[in-house]
């Protein structure tokens, strides 16, 4: 039953699966890590760019990560529009936003799923593109190339955004919101804005992010429910807002997905994300690395 | 004035420490209240004030020492049972229950804080209320909601809210921020009408005349640490009171 | 006060003979089929009210009460043959013991950790059950529903009654909590909890104490639905669905009295059953979706505070 082949396989299939978790989860590090938008509808958010991915691929033969940059601006003015509508309902009102929050963004993920339902049917839908289905063979291992494509996109872009949030102003001034709102206020930014440019940021990565999404595997109008625990599961994991932290915690879960796969079957899957979600919660109530004390 | 040395404390703080990750923001302070007593709590900003209220009312728990109150170890008892042993305060910032009127935020003290064995009819308690409400100058806003109250106001109803836990220490922590000065002198007067034998009073204060006229004694904190404890002229006159105030 | 109880169990003992009387007089079994939804839509909305809306600690685990509630009563029924009454009481204490733990687990959690915190509950059971061959596993359970009791004719009349007594049982429970201290320190602590604490209130304890009532009431509420379909499976029992609609029913309806979840149950259990005959459940989950960001943006308070509102402006255009 138990060999070190099949452990080895599994570590190897949960590094590279948990970039590709990394690569869903990173927006949703900026929105609710750094910004505490309780966006519950970024996986919706993450299908619906599948789907526009799926499109691209379908009706014009375009690659899908070329699908995926092309569609970026796009996410990126929605971001933008949907911060804005929290904003106005939520965080101007002032309490509750937390509440009245995660319900509002549950009733858009609905409507997404339905949106896409009506749209695209409930049906699989995949994408072609010559490296999928391929794989690399080292010895007995497989390694199939979507998920070497996965992982090299995954990590470039984890890359990417440290060096964006660390390097440019914009991306400190983000960081600056995350930590003293007043105090960036007082230096003469508007915090909202700033605010409102991070979230859309948060969406626009979703472009790459769902042409992974629908490059791993093929998806359907309510794959979002399974992975908002693993989403969450990553960020609370990482840290709130770190974006190294959840390349790690994303490898992490990988890593404990694909063991529990190996050995237990893929019944039991859906849990690992959600009762390693429960433990970091329950030790941690903050966070494991929580910002705030 | 001031009780004899003999008399026993009502609030013991042994060698209390308080640490956030790597910060002190507590170290070691130890202090004995009197019954009876008007307390000033001074410092600078960030010096370890408020985080000394929280380590008294519960809100935090303490990495080492004892807080000792009324003979009774409080350490690790948790906010709500030190209220119903007599500890009450205001916060920094008003934090009424907002969605309740004036005369619900001090019903909530009455039905929870207040352990008697006796029945306590609804009457007898609005009655209560009302007086409490009266002597505080509230009582025409009892059926206002907390949210239209005006800062002034707010300050007062956490007074007198934290008058009807019926506490033996009361506590006010910067209940003056942001008041103009014939506010000021409105809740000052209120606070000195409450001191008594039977309520003991620290107040948290940046405001200096307040301060002076209101205690017995005041303590200065910096950095954690009692930098200056006596007579409110000898701590003002205190070299490394003015230090820690001026800034050099 | 006095006469406002008076009022409510006339009210209540009414509701129970109209809907006893219905069981005698309709013949038709589709309008009980359609009515114990609603009715029991109205029990998990009334419940999720007492933790989600007086406390304010927003529950998104309905479903994994709900489902377990389920399938207390298949392995009871599986096991011992168990009668329902059994059942229905065994699912009450299995749900009051699932949220005493949920709460001493969850409830240090601050705002939306919690809620994030019962989804993952809810994923965690299923998962569990679903790998539970016993009962059935993922493929689900068939269910053979006994002859029904007099003086029923059918069993699903039967099950109608029975889920009006728990509405009545859980409206009264929710009805007394709001108007008692315990609905004050819940309304305390909900506002601020600091406040609350340093006010006397022992927040930890009213907040477990709301959480076994409210799973309590759940799982109840859940026990005789595998009865109703004579089918049970994991992903229908703990649909995220009915975590979902429950919310928004108490959202709709208003958090902050307990008519609120009995009016958002009734207004919108009733749409979605009008949509899955006539239309599809697909434009059902539509509706559900558009209802909650419509209420939630424009009228926080619910239908309770937009009457609320419009009586006090009537009031001030009076007076």
């Amino acid at each position: 039953m138990f060999s070190f082949d099949l452990l080895l396989d599994a570590v190897v299939s949960g590094v590279l699966l948990g970039c590709f978790y990394a690569a869903v989860s990173l927006g949703l590090s900026l929105s609710f890590g750094l910004l505490d938008v309780p966006n519950v509808a970024h996986p919706a958010f993450l299908v619906m760019a599948s789907y526009g991915v799926f499109f691209l691929n379908e009706s014009y033969g375009v690659d899908p990560l070329l699908a995926g940059l092309l569609i970026t601006p796009l996410l990126f003015v929605f971001g933008l529009v949907a911060y804005r509508l929290y904003y106005q309902t939520f965080e101007k009102r002032g309490s509750d936003a937390g509440v009245r929050g995660i319900a509002f963004f549950f009733g858009i993920a609905f409507i997404i799923e339905v949106l896409l339902i009506l749209q695209f049917g409930v049906d699989q839908r995949s994408v072609t593109a010559s490296y999928i289905g391929k794989a690399w063979r080292i010895g007995d291992m497989r390694i199939p190339f979507r998920l070497l494509v996965a992982f090299a996109v995954a990590a470039a872009l984890t890359i990417l955004l440290t060096l964006y949030l660390s390097r440019t102003f914009m991306g400190r001034a983000i960081r600056a919101v995350a930590q003293d709102q007043e105090a960036l206020r007082l230096m003469g930014a508007d915090p909202i804005r700033i605010k409102q440019w991070a979230f859309g940021i948060s969406t626009a990565v979703l472009g790459i992010a769902g042409a992974l999404l629908i490059i791993v595997a093929p998806v359907n109008p309510t794959l979002d429910r399974s992975y908002i625990g693993r989403t969450f599961c990553v960020v609370v994991m990482a840290g709130l807002g770190s974006m190294s932290g959840t390349l790690v915690a994303a490898i992490i879960l990988g890593v404990a997905e694909a063991i529990v796969l190996t050995m237990f079957g893929a019944s039991w899957a859906p849990a690992i994300s959600f009762a390693m979600l429960l433990g970091v919660l329950a030790v941690r109530p903050q966070g494991l690395f929580g910002r705030r004390s | 004035m001031m009780s004899p040395e003999t008399e026993a404390p009502l609030l013991r703080i042994s060698t209390l420490t308080k640490r956030f990750g790597g910060f002190t923001a507590l170290d070691t302070v130890s202090v004995d209240i009197r019954p009876g007593e008007r307390f000033g709590l001074i410092g600078p900003n960030g010096s370890g004030k408020t985080t000394l209220i929280n380590c008294i009312s519960g809100a935090f728990r303490t990495e080492a020492g004892t807080v000792i109150f009324r003979d009774e170890d409080i350490t690790r008892l948790p906010p709500h049972i030190r209220t119903r042993r007599g500890i009450a305060r205001s916060f920094q910032i008003p934090r009424p229950f907002k969605s309740m009127t004036v005369a619900e935020n001090l019903m909530v003290a009455l039905d929870f804080a207040v352990v008697t064995d006796e029945v306590v009819s609804s009457a007898q308690r609005r009655d209560t209320m009302m007086s409490i409400l009266t002597r505080m100058g509230l009582a025409s806003k009892a059926y206002v909601s907390t949210a239209k109250l005006s800062q002034v106001e707010l300050r007062k109803m956490e007074l007198a809210r934290a008058m009807a836990t019926h506490p033996k220490l009361l506590i006010s922590d910067e209940a003056m921020a942001g008041l103009s000065s014939s506010e000021v002198d409105e809740v000052l007067d209120l606070l000195m009408s409450l001191a008594g034998q039977d309520i003991t009073i620290i107040m948290i204060e940046h405001i200096m005349q307040a301060v002076m006229r209101f205690s017995d004694r005041v303590m200065c904190l910096e950095a954690g640490k009692i930098i200056a404890i006596g007579k409110p002229a000898e701590v003002m006159a205190n070299q490394r009171v003015q230090e820690a105030y001026l800034g050099t | 006060m006095n006469r406002g109880g008076t009022q409510f169990w006339i009210g209540a003992i009414l509701f129970l003979v109209a809907t006893f009387a219905m069981t005698q007089i309709i013949g038709n079994q589709y309008p009980f089929f359609a009515c114990y939804v609603i009715l029991q839509f109205i029990v998990l909305a009334v419940a999720w009210n007492i933790l989600g809306g007086y406390a304010g600690y927003v529950n998104f685990g309905t479903s994994a009460f709900f489902g377990v509630g389920v399938y207390t009563a298949v392995f009871l029924f599986k096991a011992a043959g168990a009668p329902l009454a059994v059942q229905i009481a065994a699912a009450a204490v299995v749900g009051a013991l699932m949220g005493f733990a949920l709460g001493l687990l969850t409830l240090r959690m601050q705002g939306i950790f919690f809620s994030i915190a019962t989804i993952a509950l809810t994923i965690v059971i299923e998962t569990s059950i679903t790998n539970w061959r016993y009962v059935g596993g993922a493929a689900g359970i068939q269910m053979q529903q006994p002859v029904a009791m007099e003086p029923f004719n059918s069993y699903v009349q039967m099950l109608f009654f029975i889920q009006a007594l728990l509405v009545v049982l859980a409206v009264a429970t929710s009805r007394y909590i709001q108007n008692s201290w315990i609905g004050r320190g819940l309304q305390a602590l909900k506002d601020d909890e600091l406040a609350a604490e340093c006010t006397g209130v022992p927040t930890l304890r009213l907040k477990l104490l709301a959480c076994v009532i409210s799973g309590a009431l759940m799982c109840a509420a859940g026990a005789p639905a595998a009865m109703y379909l004579q089918y049970a499976d994991p992903s229908s029992a703990f649909n995220l669905n009915y975590s979902v609609s429950v919310l928004a029913m108490s959202l709709i309806g208003g958090t902050a009295h307990w008519a609120g979840p009995v009016i958002g149950a009734i207004l919108l259990g009733t749409t979605q059953q009008l949509l899955t005959v006539t239309i599809s459940s697909e434009v059902n989950v539509l509706v559900l979706g558009v209802m909650l960001v419509l209420f939630v943006v424009g009228a926080p308070e619910g239908i309770i505070g937009l009457i609320g509102k419009a009586r006090r402006n009537r009031n001030e255009g009076e007076g």
